[in-house]
Order: C-alpha cells, then sequence, then structure tokens
C-alpha cells in the first residue's frame, strides 16, 4: 500500500510538473529586481532557499532510507538507543547544533545584518524627497523638493467595471493600471515619506524590493534607487477595506533629461491651473469640470449616482452639509461646511486641501450642489477656495 | 477502597441520558468527545467557506462575490479554523487523553471542564450569525479585516467587528479555563511515581501550551477591548489623532498571535512522537531533550512577535533582535526533528495511517519550518510579508504542522476511544489525497507569492492566473477528501472491528492498560508508575 502510494504520488507530482512546464507564463522567483534594494534582497532570498534546500532534502533521505531500511515487513529488529555517554559521542552531538549556530548567524545572519542596514539607511546619499500618501483606494504622491516641488499626482486604477466583471475583455495590465504614474529618474537616490489618511496601507514594488506600512498620523520612511528604466507595478498589500485589491502603484522610471522635460511640462500644467483659479468661472463649466473631478476622487466611496454606502459613507443626494451654506455673514467659509468638509476631512473623509487644486475643489463643490439629485443653485468661484486657504 | 468503587459505580448509574447527559456532564470523556465533534464540524464550516474564496479566485474577474464579503471569508475563515477547529480539537485530546496518560479519574476540575466546552458553540454563533443578520438587513456582514482586526480599519468596520470581539473574549475565557484545568490536573493527579519527567510527551506538550494560554490571552483580551472602546466609548487607543497609535495594536496583537503559533503545534509536538515511538516499536529518542527543547520555544516563543510586521517601521535594533531571536527558534525545533527522525532510525516500523499522517507531517511541517526560518530574514521579508509566500508558509505549519498532526491523533486514538477498529484502506487514501492535494495547493502559492501576488485581494492580476487555478482545483481535492476522513470517524463510532486493549503493536503507555472503550470513570484505582 505505502509503495504503490508513493508511486502515484511521484506519477502525480510528475504529471503536475509537464503540465506546468507547458506553458510559459509561470514565474518561479522574484521578478528581475531594478534597485540595489531589491537585489540584495534577491541575492539573500536565493542564498536562503539554497541552504533550506539542502537542509531538507539531506534530512528527508536520512528518513527515506530508514522508512524504507527500517520497518517491519523486513523483519528488521528495533535497536535500543542509549544517550551519549563519551566525550567523543557527546562532541557528535553537539556538532549539528554548532552547524546550526553557524547557518543562523553567520552564514545568514551576517548578509542580513547588512541588508537590514542598507534598507533602513534612508537619508545618506538621497538626491530628492517624495511623499507617498495611501488612502481609500488611491495612492497620491506629491515632490517635496528640488525642481520638482510642489508636482502633486493622485493615482487612480483605470482598469474599468466591465473588466472586472468580465463583460470586457481584460486589459494587458488588468487591475495594475492607473490614470497618472509617479515618475522618478534613473539612477538617483529617493527618499520616500509614507503616511495614509484613513487606514493603513502598504506601499510594494516587487521589483523595489521596498515596502513600508503607511500608517495615518504617523511618518514611515523607506527609499528607493531605480537603476534601470521602464515601468514598475505593484499593490498595496495591507488589507485596507473593499478597495484593498484595486490600489496599484505604477512608477515610470525615466533618464534624467526625460524626467527634467516631465517636470516643466508638470510645472506648466499647475501655472495654468492656478491662472483658472483667478478667472471668473460659469456654473454650468464648473459643474461640467466637477462631474470628471467627482468621478474619479469621490465615486469609489459616495458612487457615481451619490447614493454614497451608508454609513460609512453618506449619501451626496440630500446631504444636510451639502444642502448648508458655505460662507457666514463675514464672507468666511463656516465650521463643517461643504467647502470645510472637503478641504479639511473629518474622521474617514480625507482632506483634500493637498492634493485637489483650487478649480478643482471648486469644481467638485458646484458639482455636487447641482447634480447628484441636488439643486442648492449656488456655486463657488476657485478664487473663493484660493482665499479659504490663507 | 472497596466502598469508593460502589460509590462511583452508583454515580454511573445515575447520570443522565440524551441531550441533558452532554449538556451537564463533567466526565472527562464526554466533554473530550464534544470539543472533538465541534471541531470536526467548524472544519467543514471554516473550509467550505475558504473553498467559496478558491472558487472566486480560479480566474481573474470577478465571478462569485463582491470583495468585502470576500474579506468576510477570509477573516472569519482564519478565526474558526484557529480557535474553534485546531484549539478545541488539542483540548480534546487533553481531556481524552490526559487522565488516561497520568492515571487519574478524571480532570481535576469538571465543572470547569463543562463551562470550558458550553462557551464555544455560542461563541461559534457570535462569529457566523453577522452573515445571517446581514441576509435580513441587519448590519453590512461579517468581520471584514482579516483575522487580526488591525485598526483603523477595524475601527472603521461594520457590527460583524463587535460580534468578533465578543467570540474572541468567549473563546479566550474557554481557552484559560482549559488551561487551568490541564495544569492543576498535571500537578495534582498524577499517578504515584510519575515525576514530571516521566509524564508522557502529550501532557509536556500541553502543559507548556496551558502556561503560553495564560500568558497571552489576557493580553489579546485587553488589545479587543481598547479597540470596542476605541469604536464605541471615544478612546484614541489607536488614533493619532488622539495621541494612541495603530501599530500598538498590532504589537499587542502578536504578543497573543506568535505564541498562539506554538500553542496550536504544542499539543502535536506532545503526542507526534509517542505515535513515532509506537509505529517503530522503540522509545522515543531523547525524551528529556524534548522536554526541554519544548520549554526553550515556550519561552522564545513571547519574545519574537515583532516579526509579523517588520515592514510597520522599526529602529534598526529592535529589527536586529527580532530577525536573530526569530532565527534562534530553530535550534531548539532542529533538536526536536532530530530526535523524531532518531526515534524512527533503526526501529521496526509499519506504516498504519496515524504513523502515514505522523511521517508525512514531519516532512511537510519541515517545509513550513525551514520557509519561516528564511521569512525571520527582515530584507527578504519586505518581499515576503502579506504575499501569497506567507499564505503558502502558515498553511504548511497550521494545516500540515496542526491539522495534520490532528489527524494523526484521531487515527491513533479513534480505535481506543470508540472501541472499534476504523477502515484502515479509506484511512490511508485519505492521507495520500490530503497530503498530495495540500502540496498541489499550496506549492503554486509560494510561487505566486514571489511573483509579487499580495494577500486578501479578491480579484488579480493576469500573470498569477495559471498558478491560482492549480490552487483552486487542488484545494477542492483537498476539501472534499476530508468528507473521507468524516465518513471513516461515523462509521468507526457506529462499529466495526472490535479494538483490543492495546490497539497497536507497538503502543506504551498507560492508556493502552484501559479496555477500549475506556470505563466511566478511566483509572477507579491508581496505576503505579516505577
Amino acid at each position: 500500500m505505502v509503495k504503490q502510494g508513493m508511486k502515484s504520488v511521484g506519477l502525480g507530482l510528475l504529471l503536475s510538473l509537464t503540465a506546468i512546464r507547458a506553458s510559459a507564463d509561470y514565474s518561479w522567483n522574484f521578478p528581475e529586481p531594478v534597485t540595489p534594494m531589491a537585489l540584495d534582497t534577491l541575492n539573500v532570498h536565493n542564498k536562503f532557499m539554497l541552504i533550506t534546500a539542502i537542509i531538507f532534502f539531506v534530512v528527508l533521505a536520512i528518513m527515506i532510507y530508514s522508512i524504507f531500511a527500517h520497518r517491519k515487513s523486513k523483519q528488521y529488529k528495533p535497536v535500543t538507543d542509549k544517550a551519549p555517554s563519551t566525550a567523543v559521542e557527546i562532541f557528535w552531538t553537539l556538532i549539528p547544533f554548532v552547524i546550526l549556530l553557524l547557518i543562523d548567524f553567520v552564514i545568514m545572519g551576517i548578509p542580513a545584518y547588512h541588508s537590514v542596514v542598507m534598507m533602513e539607511d534612508t537619508r545618506d546619499k538621497a538626491t530628492m524627497v517624495i511623499k507617498v500618501t495611501g488612502s481609500q483606494w488611491r495612492w497620491q504622491y506629491e515632490y517635496l523638493d528640488g525642481d520638482a516641488q510642489g508636482i502633486k499626482l493622485v493615482s487612480n486604477l483605470t482598469t474599468t467595471e466591465d473588466e472586472m466583471k468580465n463583460k470586457a475583455e481584460k486589459k494587458e495590465h488588468y487591475l495594475l493600471e492607473v490614470d497618472n504614474h509617479l515618475v522618478l529618474p534613473v539612477g538617483e537616490k529617493v527618499r520616500i515619506l509614507m503616511t495614509a489618511t484613513d487606514v493603513l496601507h502598504n506601499w510594494w514594488v516587487p521589483q523595489f524590493g521596498s515596502s513600508r506600512l503607511a500608517v495615518p498620523g504617523f511618518i514611515r520612511e523607506t527609499w528607493v534607487q531605480v537603476d534601470k528604466a521602464g515601468t514598475y507595478r505593484g499593490q498595496c498589500k495591507e488589507l485596507c477595506g473593499k478597495g484593498h485589491g484595486y490600489m496599484p502603484v505604477v512608477v515610470d522610471a525615466v533618464p534624467m533629461d526625460q524626467y527634467k522635460v516631465w517636470v516643466a511640462a508638470k510645472k506648466e500644467e499647475i501655472a495654468k491651473a492656478d491662472a483658472g483659479a483667478d478667472k471668473e468661472w460659469t456654473k454650468e463649466d464648473l459643474v461640467a469640470t466637477g462631474k470628471g473631478v467627482y468621478e474619479k476622487n469621490c465615486a469609489v466611496c459616495h458612487q457615481v449616482n451619490g447614493a454614497g454606502l451608508p454609513p460609512a459613507f453618506p449619501a451626496m443626494t440630500g446631504s444636510k452639509i451639502i444642502l448648508a451654506p458655505i460662507f457666514g455673514a463675514d464672507g468666511k467659509y463656516l465650521k463643517d461646511s461643504h467647502l470645510d468638509r472637503i478641504l479639511n476631512g473629518k474622521g474617514v473623509m480625507p482632506a483634500w486641501k493637498s492634493t485637489l487644486n483650487d478649480t478643482d475643489i471648486a469644481a467638485v463643490i458646484t458639482y455636487e450642489r447641482n447634480a447628484l439629485g441636488n439643486s442648492v443653485g449656488d456655486m463657488i468661484q476657485p478664487s473663493q477656495v484660493k482665499a479659504a486657504r490663507q | 477502597m472497596s466502598t469508593t468503587t460502589v460509590a462511583h459505580d452508583a454515580e454511573h448509574h445515575d447520570h443522565p441520558t440524551g441531550i441533558m447527559r452532554w449538556l451537564t456532564t463533567t466526565n472527562h470523556k464526554d466533554i473530550g468527545t464534544m470539543y472533538l465533534t465541534f471541531s470536526l464540524i467548524m472544519f467543514f464550516v471554516g473550509g467550505a467557506m475558504i473553498l467559496g474564496i478558491r472558487a472566486e479566485l480560479f480566474k481573474p474577474g470577478l465571478q462569485l462575490m463582491n470583495p468585502d464579503f470576500f474579506n468576510q471569508l477570509i477573516g472569519v475563515h482564519a478565526l474558526i479554523m484557529i480557535f474553534a477547529a485546531l484549539m478545541p480539537a488539542a483540548t480534546g485530546f487533553a481531556n481524552w487523553m490526559i487522565p488516561l496518560q497520568i492515571g487519574a479519574p478524571d480532570m481535576a476540575l469538571p465543572r470547569l471542564n463543562n463551562w470550558g466546552f458550553w462557551l464555544l458553540p455560542p461563541s461559534a454563533i457570535l462569529l457566523t450569525l453577522p452573515f445571517t443578520l446581514a441576509l435580513f438587513g441587519i448590519g453590512d456582514g461579517a468581520l471584514a479585516t482579516g483575522w487580526t482586526f488591525y485598526p483603523p480599519l477595524s475601527v472603521q468596520g461594520g457590527i460583524g467587528v463587535d460580534f468578533a470581539i465578543f467570540a474572541v473574549h468567549l473563546l479566550g475565557i474557554s481557552s484559560v479555563l482549559g488551561s487551568i484545568n490541564i495544569i492543576v490536573t498535571l500537578f495534582n493527579m498524577r499517578a504515584p511515581g510519575m515525576t514530571l519527567m516521566k509524564m508522557p510527551m502529550f501532557a509536556w506538550g500541553w502543559l507548556i501550551t496551558a502556561f503560553l494560554l495564560i500568558a497571552t490571552i489576557p493580553v489579546l483580551a485587553g488589545a479587543v477591548t481598547m479597540l470596542l472602546t476605541d469604536r464605541h466609548f471615544g478612546t484614541h487607543f489607536f488614533d493619532a489623532a488622539g495621541g494612541g497609535d495603530p501599530v500598538m495594536f498590532q504589537h499587542l496583537f502578536w504578543f497573543f498571535g506568535h505564541p498562539e503559533v506554538y500553542i496550536l503545534l504544542l499539543p502535536v509536538w506532545g503526542f507526534i512522537p509517542q505515535i513515532l515511538e509506537t509505529f517503530s516499536r522503540k522509545p522515543m529518542y531523547g525524551y528529556k531533550a524534548q522536554v526541554y527543547s519544548l520549554w526553550a520555544i515556550g519561552a522564545l516563543a513571547i519574545v519574537v512577535w515583532a516579526h509579523h510586521f517588520f515592514t510597520a517601521g522599526m529602529p534598526v535594533p529592535a529589527l536586529l533582535y527580532f530577525m536573530y531571536s526569530t532565527m534562534a527558534i530553530s535550534l531548539p525545533l532542529a533538536v526536536l526533528f532530530f530526535c523524531w527522525i532518531k526515534t524512527m532510525w533503526k526501529g521496526s516500523m509499519s506504516f498504519e495511517t496515524p504513523m502515514l499522517f505522523a511521517v508525512g507531517w514531519i516532512i511537510l511541517f519541515g517545509i513550513g519550518g525551514l520557509t519561516g526560518l528564511v521569512l525571520a530574514d527582515v530584507a527578504a521579508d519586505a518581499q515576503y510579508h502579506n504575499s501569497y509566500f506567507v499564505v503558502a508558509h502558515f498553511h504548511y505549519t497550521l494545516f500540515a504542522g496542526g491539522i495534520m498532526g490532528i489527524m494523526a491523533g484521531v487515527y491513533y486514538w479513534l480505535p481506543k476511544m470508540t472501541g472499534n477498529m476504523y477502515n484502515e484502506k479509506l484511512g490511508k487514501l485519505h492521507f495520500w489525497l490530503t497530503a498530495i492535494s495540500f502540496n498541489l495547493t499550496f506549492i503554486p502559492q509560494f510561487f505566486v507569492g514571489l511573483a509579487g501576488m499580495p494577500r486578501r485581494i479578491p480579484d488579480y492580476a493576469l500573470q498569477f492566473a495559471e498558478f491560482n487555478a492549480i490552487s483552486s482545483v487542488a484545494a477542492f481535492v483537498l476539501g472534499i477528501s476530508q468528507l473521507l476522513f468524516a465518513y471513516n470517524i461515523i462509521m468507526c463510532a457506529r462499529g466495526g472491528k472490535k479494538a483490543t486493549d492495546q490497539v497497536w503493536e507497538g503502543a506504551k503507555g498507560l492508556e493502552w492498560t484501559l479496555p477500549s472503550p475506556p470505563p466511566y470513570h478511566s483509572f477507579t484505582e491508581q496505576p503505579t508508575i516505577k
């Protein structure tokens, strides 16, 4: 019975292995590393896997030998074990212990030490700093210094619901594509400050080898130095609610000259938006712009039709906050008004003042007041939002 | 002496029958049977949940459920498997076997024992009730945070979180009561001549487990209570805006959570050597070394917790400490592996179902242990953490190391408990189906994790599709194979070839000196150990 069983295991494994070999889309190890940290991680992983595999197969071989040699069906007579008594026996008993100490704390321990120190060294030689903010369910990026200072990106999933529900064909980067990629220059050490607005998130790109928890109310640090140009994809890897599987990370690593071009273009965009903030908008234009802003940033919680998902995410339709006036008699915006809530957030609702520009905020407020089943009738100009920020 | 025997017999005839027998019983074997039955039922409940998950993950796209329901299933699956399947199974064995193994008439605190069990069904109901309530429009379903309750997500969550918190409280009380009972029994009711260092290994495994439970369950209870007050009474233990820290919860949770792994495994490490010595027909090797190793692992278990969240951000010295202390667990564990294999070495082995499970257990649990050693490395852990690599790793330790170990124990002791032999052919078939489909389920998960698939996602990128499909198919084979296990147990309880007192040719120990099944009051006269 045992022998037959063994044969069927062997056969089963062989069959499944050949089945696996037949197709090409299998990956057996970490994806190609593109940062010093990922390279180090891969080396450490390979080395440890080799050591543990050797231990495993040596022990397994001894066991299997015993299983076949020392069986009752072969009339093998059990021996009587004695505890080691002489110095020589004790020496040989200690040998495996010493080998294991060596493996744990020298062969594996010393490279592990160096990797940890390298991983945690976020400051030396870092040429730029970006802030990564996780929120349900998108990543936001902010460039904190250098030429790019002031550039802010909100990165939303672009995979459509039809693709997820199998109503449309899934595109190549299904669940791993966003509207705004984070752009980083190749070969520069980038210090990353990590935080979150609502619950825990974890920013992870497998090819970078770094992953760090984003904790609301705290700043955590990590760093990347992408040495090869390309587009790299990862995902949030801390359970953060129903949208956990839908907040991918996409990073474009580009050569320095291209990066500079990108920064200049982004800067121009910001200047244009600022100019837009000073001009007088019509209500229709604001509502039209606001619809896009709403569907990109708000609809994931408050739903496209404004019905919300109570109790966590209240409905927009008939919301008390939306129906109430924004400004008081003195011309300043009221506490807990529509504008206050969007600028500063409260509880689960994130603060949008650092991610959306004046025009976007004015547009989305005007949209929410005059669509989604609401008809307050008033509007707010980007210039008023700008003033409210002061 | 003769008067006491008469008194016991009288009591025997008095005890109630039918449902009242089970509700009011204080008999260690009845309670043990209830624990084991409860565990088997919950094993299938938790298993059905995960098959729902595997069906959803069979191919990319959302086919069967929305992401929120998916999140509820994964968390409740884990809580049920850990607290309602594995732990009660170990406690069931403790109830059945500890008095038999140490020559006692019953457990020391029989009424406490009854209560310890009857706390379990209500907590299982608390865990699963929110699913049903949601169907009637009450609340939004069960706990959707994973079994770890991490705030702020768990502060944000619905009533499922509150239900789970109270379920954990009840389960915790039940475990602590059970532990107190076991410690008192082991310290006071051993047969004359049975010194601590002559106790059966299973009793040792449970003694250390009991101490670990008493040391860590209150910390979990405290943590979830803090969570409850954060949710409803305006405290800010885990809210940065009020001076709290979400990561503090992780420290508290894993201060319980890591010892919990050993709580699940130590009882198994106790009886596996007993199975090995029985079927190798040769006394276990290194009894003392094994006892000291169990203690060493128990002690290390409570000082390594932070390796569960290396990526949360910690100072370098803390990272190094938790890394090296975690690696140190491999030393006593290696001693245990050495002793287990040395027990088999040059024995006269035969391979009945319990032995097949025990040997398969050593190999598969070995894979779990070795991948655990690799996971201790902080830098590599940044990649493994919360990926499917970790999922595969802890299923090698908890399914292979935990549940397959329990199965070895079931086949080993079932003839003693029921007085009948189980169907050996079915048992062997069950073993091979389980071992093969288990590997085919979880080996692909190692690879898909290395390739970068995070755990707890309801849908995944296209490059992960093939491995997930293999894993799902194998998981269904694994799940369905367990019906054989249940069938075999039920048939064995109902009848079959009568078992002898010793049951197994090589079985040694007090439990094998009693008739199969043992009398109502196990040892009415204490045996003496030389």
